[in-house]
């Protein structure tokens, strides 16, 4: 052995170590990759080796190799190995190597929870924070699972340097184990008050993270962290807790208002910038989330928009950044505010530092107004000429579209401007936003009727000029474009002042080389053109130059026709044919113009983007079935055009077969059909095919602009926007001037179409140069109001929703290995006394301590109640709100709950509790400590303890776990255990969950308590499915199988199984039959036993709490679709708020809002059906209203409810 | 949360990193490369917070990053941090190296870059921050060392690993390179978050190579 030892080292001085492998590797600057691979077989060979000092240094030098890019999982195993070493120099290696490599797919993982659990409850501290720090890297769903009670004894730790690791990866366990939540949580908790500043650092940084992705689950922590708001002094802590509450702000007005306060002075106080700027953007949060009825909360803003200031003008470019970044969050809300330090943000445009740019962009997104549009867009027009870098460049460009088409071109007084922005745009070369200068340019012609003859002109002129956009640009970005230039030419043709040279523009060859897509538009598009050339031809009587037209398309159409993209081909081909017949009948000199146009008739209306997907599905009607037969292509009688058209064809094409007809038909309808599609402004079911654009309605209303500009229309791609820039002052002047006129003579006066009479210049004032008809987009009537569309479905925070409220349910532990389990505290009952009185001395200062901390918990606890917390009124002490009862009941049950195997201290305390003697002269002092508190308290108590005494079959009762938490409980703890069945061997209880993941499962747990003296086993439960609710067996066991419980009970031992069934129909309650078979073991032998029960679901059974705002609860019962009963009990003797507490408990209802002796309750079944309740009590009676959207439900649930308020 | 940290040099070559999601090498390697680029083009006198490191998860995320002489320190961190918290732990980082090296310089980044991780370990662990008070990270750190030193002595008095080895090692490097060394000097500022009171002046060193 000793010699071996020798060997090794000598061998291992030999070896490079890591230095040596860094200065070679600096050594062969050129054959870098082959001294790598070198070094890498050594490696492998001292792997091979068993020394692991060997091992841990090659390890090590792995490591390093993986940072320069090289996969060392190979390795894997080896690394477990180094792990595992027993010197902390090697371990280290070993977990700093895993940390950096091992992931979920890492397969040998599986082989280090042994290893790790080891090393967690090493006596060494250093042992155990290099674990920590490992695992916090690569914990995977299995190693959270078997680790996380581990870890939750470490946070109880004595040395805070564990305590507060521990502490931070429990936010690791909970994401990759999101079951072990609610059990670590009240421990979670408590770290919040530990004595060491670290680990509260800790633990507020393990809330924040979590509390960010699900606010409204720790809004009941407000008054805590409130606390540790105005007493920490870390400015780490104090960071997070106010990041924290911006984020739980929104969800609670009243929070808002009562931090405002505290907030300002800390913005006036601290000298820190980083809290400063902390503290400011809350305070915008707050500001964001309160209505208008802060009285002094434009005093807030205004010192906030002061502080950004002042952040903005310093010299450090990060304050800089960051006031700029919080002064857009007020913007949103309070745009006047920022408005007034425009100049300031203008001057940031000019910064040379592009983040802050890009910054100050943002910013004027909500600075713009009718009267500085123009003036801020051609600043930004500057910057674009300048620009360098095309993503600023493209930043810029989408920022000038966002600012000038926000809220419906809300700032646009001049939309002729507007175009030549848009024309401007297009000359930016290589920009990826092609598409969205074409979607304004389509935008604007569509909605803004007044503009098209200037967008038609403008669009004429882009079109003239495609091979120099096109070719300029290869094809990237800018050409989407023509798409729209195509598009409105074609559209609007009759605008158009040559349609036979922007005609002859659309059929160059050179057309062909533009993506398919904008081809396709082309194509389509001519022919509307073509259709509107012979129109005016025909009527100007010039048959000769539309057959010139025709010629021209007869001539260039091919080109098309070869095309590769399939949708040109087709159009294509369609519409020479058609050209062609109409040639033929150009020939026998036949009109053929009116039924051509005819083709392209009807008004366009702009439909809602999200317009289709909010037309709710009628109910009952499935989408995917067949409604008849599938229908032939002839039967579809959907096209307008339809009828015209095939009477021409029927006329005119005799010569053809029919079929050849039809099928030529078919596929132009179906060309007409994919235009349709594809064009989001063609939706329009009931046109009158006779009508032209030209008599349309409403184009009277069209004010017939006097443009009295010398914009030079021809000139290609110079439309000048600054002229407009002028011209729009000029206008402004004279609208002013006219307006005083008319205010003189008091006469009206209608040179041009405005409104408005104030002669103030105020924003509104400024009317617009057109008469501004911009369509809203048209949604479908009852259009769902849902914005839920937006929400990710694989977020993985997810899983973190988790209602931590809740009471802790037994199913929800963590698991805990068996072997441990044996240092687990035994049943109370069997504790020997003479135990808790031998340590009596030093339980006695413990508990003294533990004492004083439970005070101090009270406090904190009489803070839980948020609703109390919140209200500036206290209300009276005799009755505290009944959303503090319940949140009371719950906390006591969940510190009941409390994880069994504990420390040492919190176990003795716990024997101490339950133990009665220890209790009494604990009251006894306490009510010396506080003499103003009620005696009524202490009474209650004793009468909590007098029923916990008589009711010993409660579950709570078995649980040996009791760490003083709930000792004040004004309410009797009720448990949601009913008995099922019973027998001499074998008592059964169960509880029914709903289940939150699954909307039509629920999970039953029955405890099984055996009362016999056998040992019973092979215990199987078999249930009868009824059609609505089936039992979940294992893969491949029929319906008459039993499902076995997975354990044996020794005599006087219970247990607890848990089964999921699955439902159909939630709206009754259910009854199901079953059995439990069992074998009971004593000395006599074995007899096999049966006993039956009979499993009822409730309706209730089948609702979750929820927590509801009073806001959403009121849109709730406002939108109407909800069924409505009630019912009314009488003789009454319970107080209010325990009738509340037991509603709550018994059928998962959660208070809304209470107002003396009447409450609000919501709730919601697993199949998301809403129930509200509205509790009154009267004299000796209670009546109920309810509402659901379910009305059997309801029916039932009152049932229940009746029947649970009978009891009481 | 943070959710990476890079150390490269100002030729881009990494000399830490640190990922807190997982990613294969190759997109390490990418998202370092990427990084770089992003962070090297920027002035000296320009803000440290750069959006959009297209790699690392969406928009919600940002680089924060520091500059000292040879050397980048960039965070990839997300919305729950202060940007400017943030920049005081790089500072507390770099001051702590500086400690536990006695001025610190790449040269001892590159040879001893498991120091490095190490020391890192004590002040974030799994992309939060465990401890921002550089004395405890000082502490936890030669408590460490002193435990690993007695393992060495137990084990064999034939060889050494760690800090004495080390040094060694350093004394074979190129001379050159030793005397562009040694002189990253930092400036003391003060322990609280107190960011935006501070100038930090780096003296431009020559860089090394």
């Amino acid at each position: 052995m000793a010699l071996r030892m020798v060997k090794g080292s000598i061998d291992r001085m030999f070896d490079k170590n890591l230095q040596d492998l860094v200065r070679g590797i600096r050594n062969h600057k050129e054959d870098e990759a082959k001294y790598i691979s070198q070094c890498i077989d050594e490696i492998k060979q001292e792997l091979k080796q068993d020394s692991i000092a060997v091992k841990a240094n090659a390890v090590c030098k792995l490591t390093y190799l993986q940072m320069l890019g090289y996969d060392i999982s190979w390795a894997a195993f080896n690394i477990i190995e180094v792990m595992s070493a027993s010197k902390f120099t090697f371990k280290r290696i070993g977990y700093l190597a895993a940390s950096q490599c091992f992931h979920e797919g890492t397969d040998v993982i599986m082989l280090t929870t042994n290893q790790i659990r080891k090393d967690l409850s090493s006596p060494s501290q250093h042992d155990t924070g290099v674990a920590l720090t490992g695992l916090s890297c690569f914990v995977t769903p299995d190693l959270a699972r078997d680790l996380a009670n581990d870890i939750m004894t470490l946070m109880s730790h004595t040395k805070p340097y564990i305590r507060k690791k521990a502490v931070l990866i429990m936010y690791k366990v909970f994401l990759k184990h999101p079951e072990s939540l609610r059990p670590a949580f009240p421990r979670l908790k408590e770290k919040l008050e530990d004595p060491d500043p670290g680990v509260q650092s800790a633990a507020v940084n393990v809330i924040c993270e979590l509390a960010r992705r699900n606010p409204k689950n720790y809004l009941s922590l407000a008054p805590l962290f409130f606390k540790l708001m105005t007493s920490s002094t870390n400015n780490w802590v104090l960071i997070k807790i106010i990041k924290l509450f911006g984020a739980l702000t929104p969800l609670e007005p009243r929070l808002g208002k009562k931090l405002i306060e505290p907030l300002t002075n800390l913005i006036h106080s601290t000298s820190a910038m980083s809290l400063l700027y902390e503290c400011v953007n809350t305070v915008i949060a707050v500001l964001i989330s309160l209505s208008s009825g802060m009285p002094n909360h434009s005093a807030s803003i205004q010192l906030c928009v002061q502080k950004l200031r002042i952040l903005i003008e310093d010299s450090d470019q990060n304050l800089k950044y960051l006031g700029l970044l919080a002064m857009s969050k007020i913007l949103k809300t309070h745009p006047k505010s920022v408005q007034s330090h425009k100049d300031l943000i203008l001057q940031c445009l000019d910064d040379k530092d592009e983040s802050i740019r890009l910054r100050a962009l943002d910013l004027l997104y909500g600075m713009v107004s009718k009267k500085s549009l123009m003036e801020i867009v051609k600043k930004l027009m500057a910057h674009v000429d300048k620009a360098e870098g095309t993503t600023y460049r493209d930043e810029l460009l989408t920022k000038i579209i966002d600012i000038c088409s926000q809220s419906n071109y809300q700032h646009i007084t001049n939309f002729e401007w507007y175009i030549s922005i848009l024309v401007e745009l297009t000359r930016l070369e290589g920009t990826r936003h092609g598409h969205l200068i074409a979607a304004q340019m389509l935008d604007v012609a569509i909605r803004v009727k007044a503009i098209r003859k200037f967008a038609v002109a403008q669009m004429s002129v882009l079109l003239d000029s495609a091979p120099l956009v096109a070719s300029s640009t290869q094809r990237n970005g800018i050409c989407e474009v023509l798409y729209a230039a195509a598009w409105i030419c074609g559209e609007f043709s009759e605008h158009l002042q040559e349609p036979q040279r922007t005609l002859e523009a659309m059929l160059r060859p050179k057309v062909t080389t533009l993506p398919g897509h904008i081809q396709a538009v082309y194509v389509q598009n001519v022919l509307k053109l073509y259709a509107s050339i012979l129109q005016q031809e025909e009527q100007a009587g010039q048959p000769e130059a539309a057959q010139q037209a025709t010629q021209l398309l007869l001539e260039r159409l091919p080109q098309f026709v070869q095309s590769a993209d399939l949708e040109v081909q087709e159009r294509a081909s369609c519409i020479l044919q058609l050209v062609k017949h109409v040639q033929k009948l150009q020939a026998k000199a036949v009109p053929v113009a009116e039924e051509l146009s005819a083709l392209f008739a009807g008004e366009l209306n702009p439909v809602a983007p999200k317009a289709q997907k909010k037309v709710p599905v009628p109910e009952g009607l499935d989408l995917d079935a067949w409604i008849n037969e599938p229908p032939s292509d002839s039967d579809s009688e959907d096209e307008r055009p339809k009828a015209m058209f095939h009477e021409e064809e029927q006329r005119h094409a005799k010569p053809r077969q029919a079929e050849v007809d039809e099928e030529e038909l078919a596929r132009r309808r179906e060309a007409r059909r994919q235009e349709q599609a594809s064009n989001p402004f063609y939706i329009k079911s009931s046109p009158s095919p006779h009508k032209r654009y030209q008599d349309a309605p409403g184009v009277e209303h069209i004010p017939v602009v006097q443009i009295d500009l010398s914009v030079p229309l021809k000139v290609p791609g110079l439309p000048l926007s600054e002229q407009y820039v002028k011209l729009e002052e000029e206008r402004r002047h004279r609208q002013k001037l006219e307006k005083d006129k008319r205010k003189k003579r008091k006469k009206e006066k209608r040179g041009r179409r405005r409104h408005g009479s104030l002669p103030t210049e105020s924003d509104e004032d400024i009317a617009p140069a057109q008469q501004v008809d911009i369509v809203t987009e048209e949604m479908p009537e009852n259009a769902l109001p849902s914005d839920e569309d937006d929400k990710d479905p694989n977020d993985p925070y997810r899983a973190l929703d988790i209602d931590l409220d809740k009471p802790l349910a037994d199913s929800e532990k963590l698991p805990v290995l068996k072997h441990r389990n044996a240092q687990a505290p035994k049943p109370p009952e069997k504790e020997d006394v003479p135990v808790v009185e031998k340590k009596s001395k030093k339980p006695k200062k413990k508990e003294k301590t533990h004492k004083e901390r439970s005070r101090k918990r009270e406090e904190g606890r009489k803070g839980d109640d948020l609703d109390f917390w919140l209200s500036t009124t206290p209300p009276p002490a005799a009755a505290p709100s009944p959303a503090a009862a319940t949140v009371r009941v719950q906390l006591g049950v969940s510190a009941v709950t409390a994880p069994k195997d504990d420390s040492e201290v919190t176990r003795r305390e716990q024997v101490a509790d339950e133990d009665d003697e220890a209790l009494e002269p604990k009251v006894r002092r306490k009510s010396t400590q506080k003499k103003k508190k009620h005696k009524k308290e202490k009474e209650e108590r004793g009468k909590d303890k007098k029923s916990k005494k008589r009711r010993p079959e409660r579950e709570e009762a078995t649980e040996p776990v009791q760490n003083g938490a709930p000792q004040e409980e004004p309410l009797p703890p009720m448990s949601s255990y009913c008995p099922l069945a019973e027998n001499a061997y074998v008592k059964m209880t169960y509880d029914v969950q709903g289940s939150l993941q699954e909307d039509s499962q629920v999970t039953v747990s029955v405890i099984l308590e055996n009362h016999s003296r056998s040992l019973l086993k092979n215990m199987e439960l078999s249930v009868l499915d009824s059609l609505n609710t089936k039992m979940a067996r294992p893969e491949g066991s029929s319906v008459h199988d039993g499902v076995p419980v997975p354990f044996q009970l020794p005599p006087g031992v219970s247990n607890e199984a848990q089964f999921v069934f699955s439902v159909q129909s939630i709206v009754m309650a259910q009854k199901l039959k079953g059995t439990l078979s069992f074998i009971a073991k004593d000395e006599d032998g074995a007899t096999q036993e049966k006993l039956d029960f009979k499993l009822h679901f409730s309706c209730s059974s089948y609702l979750l709490t929820t927590p509801c705002c009073s806001d959403a609860f009121a849109k709730l019962l406002e939108s109407g679709d909800l069924s409505v009963s009630s019912i009314k009990v009488d003789g009454i003797s319970m107080s209010f708020q325990n009738l509340l507490a037991r509603i709550c408990f018994h059928h998962h209802f959660s208070v809304v809002e209470r107002v003396d002796s009447c409450a609000s309750m919501y709730s919601r079944s697993i199949q998301g059906h809403h129930v509200c309740l509205l509790v009154k009590k009267g004299e000796s009676s209670v009546s109920v209203d309810g509402k659901c959207s379910d009305a059997t439900m309801l029916g039932n649930l009152l049932e229940e409810v009746k029947g649970t308020l009978a009891q009481c | 949360m943070i959710k990476a940290i890079l150390i490269f040099n100002n030729h881009g070559k990494p000399r830490l990193s640190k990922f807190y999601q997982p990613y294969s090498e190759d997109t390490q390697q990418q998202i370092i490369r990427e990084t770089f680029h992003l962070v090297s083009k920027r002035d000296e006198n320009v803000c440290n917070f750069l959006e959009g490191g297209l790699l690392i998860g969406g928009s919600d995320n940002k680089l924060i990053y520091r500059h000292y002489a040879t050397l980048y320190f960039v965070f990839c961190v997300d919305s729950s941090e202060s940007e400017l918290g943030i920049l005081d732990l790089i500072q507390v980082f770099v001051e702590t190296l500086d400690k536990c090296f006695e001025n610190v310089c790449e040269l001892d980044l590159i040879f001893h870059v498991d120091k490095v991780h190490n020391i890192l370990a004590e002040m974030v662990m799994g992309g939060m921050v465990l401890e921002t008070n550089m004395n405890e990270i000082v502490t936890q750190i030669d408590a460490q060392n002193k435990l690993e030193k007695s393992e060495q002595i137990t084990y064999t008095g034939l060889f050494c690993i760690g800090q004495d080895f080390s040094r060694a090692g350093l004394a074979g490097a190129p001379a050159r390179a030793v005397s562009a060394v040694k002189n990253m000097n930092l400036p003391e500022i003060p322990r609280n978050i107190n960011i935006g009171d501070i100038s930090i002046k780096v003296p431009n060193l020559p860089s090394f190579k």
